[in-house]
């Protein structure tokens, strides 16, 4: 097993032993080329291993026993489901003899991950460990990656089998396709031509593929502006004057206009979630939609596609790089850039502590260079607004599931995969307390992320929510009664600041720099009922967006 | 609309669940599902009958065909097609109505492949249509048991999914 791991350049795993993976652990106590790192609670295992993937792009991999290690590992595998993360999840299982037979620890975690992987692989017989192995890393990286998940009885992992690399993969039932249809493509090339006020639209799927270099020459050589996704960011520095940051529903108001108001939406990687659709009677209405996507079944998913284009992004940027001639700044650049000065991003002034103003404080004492993981709520959408990223891999986030305790250990598996970063995670202090037992594995693996704390003593965005939508009927939202968190940091063995003044700010988060050894908590007390602006209220069009709380 | 979907899948445990967990998570109820075998003992085929909506069955044939085990996905929607159902239908015949359920049988071209004192059971092969109106005509008598396949199909001609 361990050997088939190794073959496919396996260099960590995130994990929890437990009976039934014994004899794995037991070869691992000798194994000098793969690093374990042993977390505090199988979710984190599953969240550092889709952290280390996001921030390196290999395939992350944790592993737990059966029961309960693999029940806990389900929300892990279903957030990088949902973002389509390169993962690989293995779990201890109960002899063959007694599967089926509510043997102790057992639970049919294939049956239960059956919607939320892209594959998953019940191992009957030893010897098909390099097979499997091979095919599972293959699946997770290819096409449209994902989580896959290999459940190994205990007597299939005892079994003595010899490991034969397996050269190449070949699954005669999946072929994804790479390469645009070139019709299409040349297609494609025309309508940017003729358009007049295109708009990009690139989500996560540029990151994957690796094609922000295309992405960022196809922007400047046509004068198209780019707008990301949440999972986009970074695929053009948000520095980029071509750069228009999020869309969506907190994305920014010039974003969210020039989409509504573009005559030609290019898609690229992105799915049209109705976080950035909004109303989809509404969204883009006059426009031609091209749409490239690796996934044939997301094309015409939700929206109606003109020009649908399925193929790796980075190679069908390449080929209509080919056919796509200059254009120049037009009027419709303008009246973007006019929208942009017009609806700035933009917060409060005076003494009290902004949780934007923190996050800006981040990305200075940075350079912007630090990746981000955040958890979920406002302090996510703050960091995505306020944090601009300038290249791909830096923004680890929990898009499509929301999971609320992802940041922490993400954090750490990001770090571990780019030890050469500095890796700051973005929390609330409702999400950091899902997963905070991770502190543990930070100090003890000697994991040195920093952790920013965006406490208002609320679960903050449901009571937004509750604010704008429920007239204020704050219903189980307070969380004020928590624990100190300076205190938690420091019983863990982790450095803890309390930060409650605009003007220690900078101090807190500089001093937070000079640990190198282990993890630094942030307790960043903010103003309590700071929202999230602008909002498009969920199923809503823009022009319903609201850029500040209204009276 | 109803759509008859062929899926030519891998011949492996759990394949079945993957399938039918697809149109489950929508909601569908799936009509009518024949699985077997093919030429190729790797290789099941499995004839799949829903009803629902054009475009949304359009998105469950994608996404079926994003399953690893499937290998080919064709819906029959407008597409000429041979298609057949057999069923199984044990009805009550006393003597005083044996002559008349044969007569019934031998329109319809069935079989009568098992009688008791008390009941025929009978074979059927057909459209669904045809098995319906052989049900129905045989449902006064009093039907005790009745089983189908569901339907199969096949493309007219030379042509293969």
């Amino acid at each position: 097993m361990l050997d088939s791991l190794k073959g496919n350049g396996v260099e960590v795993i995130f994990g929890y032993p437990g009976g039934v993976v014994l004899p794995i652990y037991d070869c691992l106590y000798d194994c000098k080329d793969i690093r374990h790192i042993l977390v505090r609670h199988e979710q984190g295992a599953a969240h550092a291993a889709d952290g280390y993937a996001r921030a390196t792009g290999k395939v992350g991999v944790c592993m737990a026993t059966s029961g309960p290690g693999a029940t806990n590992l389900v929300t892990g595998i279903a957030t990088a489901y949902m973002d389509s993360i390169p993962m690989v999840a293995i779990t201890g299982q109960v002899k063959t003899a007694v599967l089926g037979k509510d043997a102790f620890q057992e639970a049919d975690i294939t049956g239960i991950t059956l919607p939320i992987t892209k594959h998953n692989f019940l191992l009957k017989s030893s010897k098909d460990v390099p097979e499997v192995v091979a095919q599972a890393f293959h699946i997770a990286r290819t096409g449209r990656p994902g989580p896959v998940l290999i459940d190994i009885p205990m007597d299939v992992s005892m079994g003595e089998s010899e490991y034969k690399p397996v050269q190449e993969v070949d699954i005669p039932s999946y072929k994804p396709t790479t390469s645009g249809h070139a019709g299409q493509v040349k297609k494609a090339a025309k309508a940017i031509a003729a358009a007049e006020r295109p708009v990009l639209y690139v989500g996560g799927g540029v990151i994957t593929s690796g094609a922000s270099p295309e992405l960022i020459e196809l922007s400047e050589r046509t004068h198209i502006l780019v707008a990301t996704t949440l999972l986009g960011k970074g695929a053009i520095p948000e520095t980029h004057p071509h750069s228009l940051g999020m869309l969506g529903m907190h994305g920014t108001a010039y974003a969210n206009y020039a989409v509504a108001r573009c005559d030609l939406l290019i898609a690229i990687g992105a799915r049209f979630d109705d976080r950035v659709t909004g109303k989809l009677d509404a969204f883009a209405k006059k426009a031609c939609v091209i749409h490239v996507d690796i996934d044939p079944a997301e094309i015409g998913k939700t929206v109606h596609v003109n020009i649908p284009i399925v193929g790796d992004c980075k190679t069908v940027l390449q080929q209509l790089l080919e056919h796509v001639k200059p254009r120049k700044e037009t009027e419709w650049n303008e009246q973007i850039m006019q929208w942009r000065n017009e609806y700035p991003l933009h917060y409060g002034g005076g003494d009290g502590l902004y949780p934007q103003y923190v996050i800006e404080k981040i990305w200075e004492v940075t350079d912007g260079e630090a990746i981000v993981s955040t958890d979920v709520g406002q302090n996510q959408m703050w960091a995505a607004q306020f944090y601009r990223c300038k290249f791909p891999r830096q923004f680890l986030s929990s898009g499509g599931l929301g999971t609320m305790g992802y940041g922490l250990p993400a954090g750490i598996g990001a770090k571990i995969g780019r030890p050469d970063k500095l890796v700051f995670v973005i929390a609330g202090d409702g999400s950091i307390q899902m997963n905070s037992q991770e502190l543990m594995t930070a100090v003890s693996s000697k994991v040195a992320v920093k952790i920013a704390i965006m406490n208002n003593g609320y679960l903050g965005m449901v009571r937004q929510w509750q604010e704008l939508f429920f007239n204020r009927r704050y219903s189980a939202v307070d969380i004020s009664a928590q624990p100190d968190f300076v205190k938690l940091a420091e019983a863990y063995g982790a450095v803890g600041m309390r930060i409650d003044k605009k003007r220690d700010v900078v101090g807190a988060l500089k001093k937070s720099l000079e640990y190198d050894d282990r993890p630094v908590l942030m307790d960043f007390r903010i103003l309590r009922e700071e929202n999230v602006f602008p909002m498009i209220p969920a199923g809503q069009s823009i022009e319903e967006m609201m850029v500040k709380r209204p009276k | 609309m109803q759509h008859t979907i062929t899926a030519l899948v891998e011949n492996k445990p759990g394949v079945l669940a993957r399938v039918s967990g697809l149109f489950a998570r929508r909601g569908f109820n799936i009509e009518s599902l024949a699985v077997s075998i093919t030429d190729d003992p790797s290789v099941s085929r499995m004839t799949i009958v829903v009803e629902g909506d054009d475009a949304v069955l359009e998105q469950i044939t994608k996404q079926l065909h994003k399953l690893i085990d499937v290998t080919k996905v064709v819906d029959y929607q407008g597409i000429p097609v041979v298609q057949r159902e057999l069923a199984m239908i044990k009805v009550n015949a006393d003597a005083g109505v044996r002559a008349e359920i044969m007569q019934i049988v031998d329109v319809f071209r069935a079989k009568i492949i098992d009688i008791s004192d008390k009941t025929f059971t009978v074979e059927v092969t057909g459209s669904v249509e045809k098995v319906d109106a052989i049900e129905e005509l045989l449902e006064p008598y009093g039907i005790r048991e009745l089983v189908r396949t569901g339907r199969i199909a096949m493309m007219r001609g030379a042509k293969t999914p």
